[in-house]
């Protein structure tokens, strides 16, 4: 008798799986198309009752207030759309600096926990607790509050060395003068960074081919800086700095940040540090005891185990949180809007009351920090696979 | 061998001592000179502060109500009066001064049943009607209009129980959505997935100040013309999808925990996907998850002030109303912001180390 094989079971039957599941998808994908169409139906329908324009084209129009901090040229006259652009860049200033000097605040608490000192250790540990433990708003609103009250004014500024001033105008900083000098100090500089490059690859080759060790650290550093005063030296030796001079009710000269920006900088870089801490600490503990006594018997110092074991097994267990925390800052940035750092945040907020498009504003927000999150996280996932381990 | 005396070596010195106090002290201040300087100097540094501190926030301080003698103590010493004038304000916003005592035990009930929650005795079904009558309870005593209490409206909650209410609701709503959303990213229709990864990934791009905008202005225009919800009903709403987002990939970190061969062997017996998913995956997911879920508590906590920038007066928007309005009692300010920053700081540092004792309690199993 010849085996018969077991009928196929058949396709379009609700004891299909596959067909089951091609229904559920179908439900899913229906019920949520149904409900974006009624959002967007009943959206219409009362922006139609309420007399809502809706479009971009606002974005065209005169914006009509003015901001006040900009990195381009703006005034009130300005379309939105460059009101726009500059509130975009306000965001990614203050997120830029932000993440700079968290990440080294943060690096040296989470390092600190490791020391051998018990008061470093103590103090390291309270800083996370305390600062982690308290919302970033409330943090902004105080640092606010210290910058915008309780400094002195202008006429009477905290001046450090008589070059930094610290008032409720902000803090006054020297710049030096933008000159021929400093543009061949920088192109100096960028050829040094060149020259220190090639040096790297040099001496690598070398240690792989011969086994000597060559500084890998100090010795770039000193071309670069040798490149850089070479091309001031070139450029003449320019030491003109632009200095800020109190002059009654005025700063003249030098630099400036704002209160606002400087308690939204402030506040975000303690929060975010706080947690970068603890990052880097998990991240140093992770590592296990072993790989730190393989690095000692084979005759590694202690500088060398940490710099060539121990950091670079850290970092894979570093950089992807550490990542998320750099996203949770730029997003945590959109708080300036409470202290009134112009940010696209508070932009978007002052032309929704003017313009009353709800949609549009919103929408535009969203958009920004969507590409700046999905660009952070693009670009860290590509550090994160160079640092990750190569399986072969 | 004669007169071979027995003579003692003298005794060798004792070993260093390693325990009590001086060696510890030893150790870990004074192991050497780079160590004791640093001692030192942060020992003076934080004595210095420590002491300008005290002076100005206990020495000289002014802890009666009284805006004269803070004005007199103003740049010296802290004026600790003005929480005491404007306590209740800053605790139950801008509620009916003659109704607190709703808010209150409103609150108690609510971080009573908290409490409970966390206590592993507890986890047993009963907590969900528990929960459901203690929010019942809660929303009759803070909205009124049944057994003779009177109305309150919502936009007129505020403070410490607005806080409270807000993290912990957004909480209990996010919980279910989260798992839902979890599975769904794990699931194997492609439509379902990509649906989930796209409401993650959107939500977890965005600042929860943007979501919160638009539950205040866009939702309005969500729904039928002529139809305005509640603002404290929307503001409930955007915390929840934003949390629920986060939670959901809590949870899936959860379920990509759980090896594969407890699915497998749960389909060889048999078990459909939703009992695989409710019998064996989500009780051994959720429970490695805890300390995660705790977390992510604590964040939405810390979040919830950000309402006050919709114009909900938690915690924070509270202080403001307190003391923005009132010129003698607005230089105090920092004085109000310590005060709930202490708050913020208790509560959040409590549900921290609780996280971290569940943790230990969670991973007990695999630690002997």
């Amino acid at each position: 008798m010849a085996e018969r094989a077991p009928p196929r079971k058949r396709a379009w039957s609700w004891r299909s799986q596959a067909f089951r599941g091609l229904i559920y998808q179908i439900v899913a994908v229906a019920l949520i198309a149904f409900g974006v169409w009624y959002l967007v139906n009943s959206t219409l329908a009362n922006m139609a009752a309420r007399g809502i324009q809706s479009g971009f084209g606002f974005l065209l129009q005169p914006a009509g207030f003015d901001i006040g901090e900009s990195l381009i040229p703006y005034d009130a006259l300005d379309p939105y759309w460059k009101a726009y652009a500059v509130g975009v860049l306000n965001t990614l200033r203050v997120a830029a600096v932000g993440i700079i000097f968290a990440t080294l605040l943060g690096t040296v608490l989470g390092i600190g926990r490791f020391s051998g000192n018990a008061i470093v250790r103590g103090l390291c540990y309270a800083y996370v607790e305390l600062f982690r433990n308290v919302p970033v708003l409330l943090q902004l609103l105080m640092w606010y509050l210290l910058f915008a009250d309780m400094l002195p004014p202008i006429t009477e500024a905290l001046s450090l060395g008589g070059v930094l001033f610290l008032s409720k105008n902000g803090l006054s900083f020297p710049v030096p003068v933008w000159g021929p000098g400093v543009g061949l100090a920088l192109l100096g500089a960028l050829a040094g960074m060149v020259a220190a490059w090639l040096y790297r690859r040099w001496a690598i080759a070398r240690f792989e081919a011969t086994g000597q060790i060559r500084s890998l650290f100090w010795v770039p550093m000193v071309i670069v800086i040798a490149g850089a005063l070479l091309g001031w030296i070139a450029g003449g030796a320019p030491s003109t700095w632009n200095v800020p001079r109190p002059d009654g009710f005025i700063m003249h000269g030098g630099a400036s940040a704002t209160p606002e920006f400087l308690a939204v900088l402030l506040g975000l870089v303690l929060y975010t540090a706080a947690f970068i801490a603890e990052v880097v600490r998990s991240g140093i503990a992770s590592v296990v005891r072993g790989q730190v006594e393989a690095a000692s018997s084979l005759g590694l110092s202690k500088d060398q185990a940490m710099r060539l074991v121990i950091l670079p097994q850290a970092l894979r267990v570093i950089i992807p949180p550490v990542t998320s925390q750099y996203l949770n800052l730029t997003k945590n940035s959109s708080l300036a809007v409470a202290v009134g750092y112009p940010d696209v945040v508070s932009i978007a907020n002052t032309s929704l009351n003017q313009t009353g498009r709800a949609v549009e504003c919103i929408a535009l927000i969203m958009a920004v920090y969507l590409t700046t999150s999905l660009a952070t996280s693009a670009f860290m996932n590509w550090y994160n696979r160079r640092a990750a381990i190569k399986e072969r | 061998m004669a007169g071979s005396i027995f003579q003692p070596i003298p005794a060798r010195p004792s070993p260093v001592k390693t325990e009590g106090l001086l060696p510890w002290l030893r150790a870990n201040l004074f192991g050497n000179w780079v160590n004791s300087m640093v001692t030192v100097l942060i020992a003076v540094a934080l004595g210095y502060a420590a002491s300008g501190f005290l002076t100005w926030g206990l020495v000289n301080a002014v802890f009666a109500p009284n805006a004269d003698q803070c004005q007199a103590a103003r740049g010296s010493g802290a004026c600790w009066g003005v929480i005491a004038e404007k306590f209740r304000v800053i605790i139950f916003g801008r509620y009916p001064y003659e109704e607190h005592w709703r808010p209150e035990i409103g609150t108690i009930l609510l971080l009573g049943l908290l409490i409970l929650s966390c206590i592993r005795r507890f986890w047993k079904p009963w907590l969900v009607p528990a929960w459901i009558g203690v929010l019942f309870a809660f929303f009759t005593l803070m909205a009124g209009g049944k057994l003779g209490l009177s109305e309150v409206p919502s936009d007129q909650w505020g403070g410490l129980p607005l806080t409270i209410m807000l993290a912990t609701l957004s909480i209990v709503f996010a919980y279910p959505l989260a798992i839902l959303v979890a599975l769904g990213r794990q699931s194997a229709l492609p439509a379902i997935r990509s649906l989930c990864v796209i409401y993650v990934e959107l939500i977890r791009g965005v600042p929860l100040i943007s979501v919160l905008f638009m539950a205040s202005f866009m939702f309005p225009l969500f729904l039928p013309v002529g139809k305005s919800p509640d603002v404290l009903l929307r503001v409930l709403v955007g915390i929840t999808l934003f949390s629920a987002a986060y939670l959901a990939e809590v949870v899936r970190g959860g379920l990509q925990a759980i090896p594969n061969g407890q699915v497998e062997s749960a389909q060889s017996l048999g078990l459909t996907y939703w009992q695989t998913q409710r019998k064996i995956v989500l009780p051994q997911a959720l429970a490695m998850v805890v300390p995660g879920i705790v977390n992510s508590f604590i964040a939405i906590f810390k979040d919830t002030s950000l309402v006050t920038i919709v114009s909900l007066y938690e915690l924070t928007g509270a202080l403001g109303l307190a003391l923005n309005s009132e010129a003698d009692w607005r230089p105090f300010k920092i004085e109000g912001y310590l005060f709930i920053t202490l708050i913020y700081f208790v509560f959040c540092f409590a549900m921290s180390r609780y996280s971290l004792w569940i943790e230990h309690q969670v991973s007990r199993s695999k630690t002997r």
